[in-house]
């Protein structure tokens, strides 16, 4: 039988407030456990909330970004359960009205197409704290200082049919968070979590199958592997005559699958009710014309600017926008240098290529873009050639001296004279005999070799156009 | 509405409080008696009310993002049962 | 002087007749002569009151004049008292010291008040007889056998036993009202939002609200002048212009009209109550009030629809205690779910168990449009109807309870203890503010009479209020038992 996949994401970002959602602690990552925790935090008896304006504004500007609908009036809901790192034995989040409504992304898949991938809703909730599981005489140790973070919660229509899909949607996702500069976003350090639900049915089936819930995976290669394997699992047991149940997974990724997680409660009842130490958050049009006055401009737009401006094509402005700061690297390259298309080169192939050798970030590079800039300019006005400016480009790794120092100091400058390219061209016709007489009886393919010759003779320094033109005048 | 023994124990797990076989039957039948006072609003039809869930019709107030709270973690790990190196301790966390 | 009012000690600590470290002192020896039968109190603040009235009286010398300073009060055990011993009358929270105070507190503190002590109260605010504290019953001053109400029970008697000026007090379903009522005090519920929660232990966060106790409605005013107003702290703390409540006390009552809903006067009223509210209106009538009836149509709901909503929030309120961060924990627990089911079930007491529960189940899923949804749309029906009847008058008068106060152990089922707020619940359900005061004797025990108001109209009731303690003197008498006890003349 063939099957189908059905997908949908729930994504927790943290939201970059200076402090908690409710309380007025510090949110700074890496603090002294408990530190961070507030009488309101650590849910002593009398203490209340009040709502963080930034919290707000961040969801809003998600929202507009993907042109959702703004919820003017959302109202916070008390989401019961006890665990020792939720303090006050609730969860403050949004059931039914959520401050973002439904929205839509659009990603480009590895083929070049393009899919609309829908968002039901991203809500603003509360985070948990921590449980450290480090031996203490037997017990666990709780960490407060996270708890009480606001947290935004975007949850994807079921619309997504494989794991392609769902990593280039939370790609998208990323690209637009940190756009927006809402969360830093970073999967390993926990700012961005994804929960993935799978089900699978018979090809053409219009009913939904059950599904399992993976909880927690914070790669985007998890992501994919965890698909694939629940995919294979489910497929496994359906085929074997069997029944999925609807139950909460973990992917383990030194064994590449997933297991069920023992379930902590015999049935989870949340017992959802309206937060009544909240009152509902209304906002007008006023304020949401002002959150999207400042929008900065999103992926998307850039990726037609680019494509227009600097006649990139679809896929080189496609990777270059994916992150905020290479499109910003990029566009100082671009404009520095004068020749966008050799700038696009650059960045996206040495550049990029360095930074994923390393796992540098763009902030990390040891190249920045004025100096690539200077590398593009000096190709183009001929003091060096391509394939030269590769060996200064690593040079300029380790070596923070300006481009022009590099190349001067390490005598790769480009001989011009044509003098010198004269000597070069008449020892290698010298040298090359028989290849001379094919290119006089008409081989004209002939010429490569010659030009690589007198190259290599100048250790590369030479123009390869003066090469080119001398040696057709000189066999002549 | 009456309640039977199997319900109350599942509410008593959600609420987590423990109630001892000798205590259930008592447990019950209060609560089934409160639900017949309770029960007496289903008398009336609210199809077409609103539910109010706040006395005053208000907004919520903003506060700006600022950080106004100091460390207190030695203060108040003072009343803590059991704390250790700045932990709150609690009974091993399975998950 | 201990049983005078808070003006009387005002004027008489200006005018320098008396200092605040002997009326201080003079509330101490009271409550040390009284309180081992009363239990009024669970914490008495003996050496920090009399610094706070040395502190007072100092400031007084530096010319420092406001109405409240130096005068002696005692807190509801609900609200958190920095340092102090703060238990909401719980197991769970026998040993909590806070480390915060409340709103209440603190703007209490900045007037240069002095606290006496701590007052005792049901357990969580759970109750009407103050009859669930851990910490023990609270006797009523009128007679040592009969219960003094709840759950500010500990407040009403200290202020009706002149065990301090005035206090503190909570009311979600009439905990002040009922009290005030069964004690012969005058106390006030004020409109929700009026006053601010931070620092108030959480029972039901949609009707809860801190209100005074005091020996007369221009004591409650001069309270509520400093309890009230904006606090940033509370989402819920309302955002209106500084009153003055004792601005208006004295306007006359000339053509004020009066409205009496039938509900009240019906069936299970008894008749000595109904005779002195009956009595009270006439006098008003003296007074130049216009009488009329009014229809609270769906009062009779308000009982069943507050045992939802009120155990619900009351539910989640107290999953914060869970012997993690503070409070009891239960001795060597062999795992986690053991260390929340005993130390809750240990720490709090039968009426908190049993609201947990009702609140768990309401919420539950299935049963959530049943209970909480429904309730919430009683709710909205029972504040339509305080809407349109306040179109017709300007406060709305009747019973504070059915009866005077009962004996201790007389009522053991619940059903019958959560009728005994018949006549208050419906206030909170609307966010409405609501005063009782004396309006007779009868066996022995005083009788309440509440006063109920628009929103905000908080002037309008203790105005009422005040002109009837202006032509009567009931919220003057005094039990005689205890002034027998503690062998003054």
């Amino acid at each position: 039988m063939e099957w189908e996949t059905v997908i949908g994401l729930e994504v927790h970002v943290s939201l970059s407030t200076k402090s908690k959602l409710f309380s007025g602690s510090s949110t700074e990552f890496g603090a002294q456990p408990n530190t961070q925790a507030s009488i309101f935090d650590c849910a002593l008896p009398g203490t209340l909330p009040v709502f963080n304006e930034e919290a707000l504004r961040m969801a809003v500007r998600f929202g507009v970004a993907i042109g959702a609908e703004i919820g003017k009036r959302s109202v916070f809901d008390r989401k019961n359960y006890f665990y020792p790192d939720l303090p006050k034995g609730y969860q403050v989040t949004q059931l039914d009205f959520p401050t973002v409504g439904k929205g839509a992304l659009t990603v480009t898949l590895a083929d070049g197409s393009e899919k609309i991938i829908g968002v039901t809703r991203a809500h603003i909730e509360e985070n948990a704290g921590k449980s450290l599981h480090e031996e203490f005489s037997g017990m666990s140790g709780i960490d407060l200082n996270r708890a009480g973070e606001p947290l935004l919660e975007i949850v994807s229509e079921p619309e997504i049919t494989c794991a392609e899909e769902a990593v280039a949607y939370l790609k998208k996702l990323h690209t637009i968070i940190r756009y927006l500069d809402i969360s830093d976003a970073i999967m390993a350090q926990g700012s961005m979590r994804c929960d993935v639900n799978v089900s699978i049915r018979p090809k053409g089936a219009t009913e939904l199958g059950t599904r399992a819930e993976i909880k927690n995976i914070n790669s985007f290669r998890f992501v994919e592997k965890a698909i694939h394997s629940e995919v294979a699992r489910q497929q496994e047991i359906l085929e074997d005559g069997g029944r999925i149940i609807q139950e909460t997974r973990r992917y383990n990724a030194d064994k590449d699958e997933t297991s069920s997680m023992r379930s902590k409660e015999v049935a989870n009842d949340y017992r959802y009710f309206p937060e009544p130490d909240l009152l509902p958050v209304v906002i007008d049009d006023e304020y949401i014309a002002a959150v999207t006055a400042q929008l900065p401009e999103l992926p998307d737009a850039r990726k037609a600017r680019f494509i227009e401006d600097y006649s990139l094509s679809n896929y080189d402005a496609g990777v270059l926008v994916s992150s905020r700061e290479l499109a910003e690297y990029y566009e100082i390259v671009a404009t520095a240098s004068g020749d966008s298309k050799l700038a696009a080169n650059w960045v996206s192939q040495d550049l990029l290529g360095l930074l994923n050798k390393h796992n540098w970030e763009i902030a990390d590079s040891p190249i920045q873009a004025v100096r690539l800039a200077t590398l593009i300019a000096r190709i183009k006005d001929n003091t060096i050639s391509g394939k030269i400016a590769k060996t200064v480009f690593e040079s300029m790794i380790s070596d923070e001296s300006d481009v022009d120092a590099i190349i001067e100091s390490k005598g790769l400058k480009q001989v011009t004279d044509s003098g010198e390219i004269e000597k070069l061209v008449l020892e290698v016709i010298e040298k090359n005999p028989a290849q001379v007489q094919q290119y006089k009886d008409g081989k004209e393919q002939v010429i490569g070799f010659l030009v690589g010759q007198c190259m290599q003779l100048s250790k590369g320094k030479a123009n390869p156009a003066q090469v080119n033109e001398l040696l057709r005048e000189k066999m002549q | 509405m009456a309640l039977d023994k199997t319900e109350v124990e599942k509410i008593a797990h959600l609420a987590r409080l423990h109630i001892s076989e000798s205590e259930t039957h008592e447990v019950t039948t209060r609560i089934t008696d409160i639900l017949a006072l309770i029960d007496q609003m289903q008398s009336v039809d609210t199809n077409a009310v609103e539910p109010l869930a706040h006395p005053l019709d208000l907004v919520q107030r903003l506060r700006a993002d600022k950080i106004t709270e100091e460390d207190q973690r030695d203060k108040l790990q003072q009343l803590a049962p059991a704390s250790e190196d700045g932990l709150y301790l609690v009974p091993k966390v399975l998950d | 002087m201990i049983n005078s009012t808070v003006a009387e000690i005002s004027a008489a600590l200006a005018a320098g007749d008396i200092s605040s470290v002997e009326i201080t002192q003079a509330y101490l020896d009271r409550i040390a002569t009284l309180n081992g039968e009363l239990n009024a109190f669970i914490t008495v603040c003996e050496d920090s009151a009399l610094l706070a009235a040395k502190a007072a009286d100092e400031a007084r010398a530096n010319g420092l004049d406001s109405p409240l300073l130096g005068i002696p009060l005692a807190h509801k055990d609900i609200f958190c008292t920095k340092d102090i011993l703060t238990t909401c009358g719980s197991r769970m929270l026998h040993n909590f010291v806070s480390p915060y105070n409340a709103t209440v507190v603190e703007r209490f503190n900045d007037a240069g008040t002095v606290l006496l002590g701590k007052t005792n109260m049901d357990e969580f605010a759970m109750g009407s007889s103050n009859e669930t504290s851990f910490f023990g019953d609270v006797k009523n001053p009128w007679n040592t056998e009969c219960v003094p109400g709840g759950s500010s029970g500990g407040s009403a008697a200290a202020v009706a036993a002149d065990l301090c000026a005035m206090a503190t007090g909570t009311d979600t379903g009439g905990s002040i009202r009922q009290p005030a009522a069964f004690c012969g005090v005058t106390g006030m519920k004020p409109s929700y939002g009026r006053v601010s929660r931070w620092g108030m232990i959480a029972f039901a966060s949609s009707l809860d609200q801190a209100g005074p106790l005091a020996k007369s409605a221009e004591d409650a005013a001069l309270m509520l002048n400093v309890m009230s107003g904006l606090d940033k702290k509370d989402s819920t703390s309302i955002d209106r212009p500084i009153e003055d409540f004792t601005a208006s006390l004295n306007q006359p009552l000339k053509g004020i009209r009066i409205g009496i809903p039938k509900q009240h006067f019906a069936e299970g009223l008894s008749r000595e109550v109904e005779q002195a509210v009956r009595d009270a209106l006439t006098e008003y009538e003296k007074l130049g009030a216009i009488i009329k009836e009014v229809d609270l149509t769906n009062s009779h709901l308000s009982v069943s629809a507050y045992y939802v909503v009120a155990p619900a929030e009351a539910s989640a309120n107290l999953s914060r205690f869970d012997g993690v961060r503070y409070g009891y924990r239960c001795e060597d627990p062999v795992n986690l779910e053991d260390m929340y089911k005993r130390t809750r079930s240990e720490g709090f007491g039968e009426e908190v168990k049993r609201r947990i529960m009702i609140g768990t189940y309401a919420l539950s899923a299935g049963f959530y449009d049943a209970y909480y949804r429904k309730a919430q749309k009683i709710r909205r029906l029972i504040k339509d109807d305080f809407d349109r009847a306040f179109t017709e008058v300007d406060v709305i008068i009747g019973p504070t309870s059915p009866h005077t106060a009962f004996k201790l152990g007389s009522k053991s089922d619940p059903v019958s203890m959560y009728l005994e707020d018949i006549y208050t619940i419906a206030v909170n359900l609307a966010g409405l503010p609501a005063a009782s005061i004396p309006v007779g004797i009868a066996n022995g025990l005083p009788m309440g009479m509440q006063i109920i108001g628009k929103y905000f109209d908080e002037a309008k009731i203790l105005n009422v209020a005040h002109q009837f303690q202006q032509h009567t003197d009931w919220h003057k008498q005094k039990s005689t038992a205890i002034t027998a006890a503690s062998g003054e003349s």
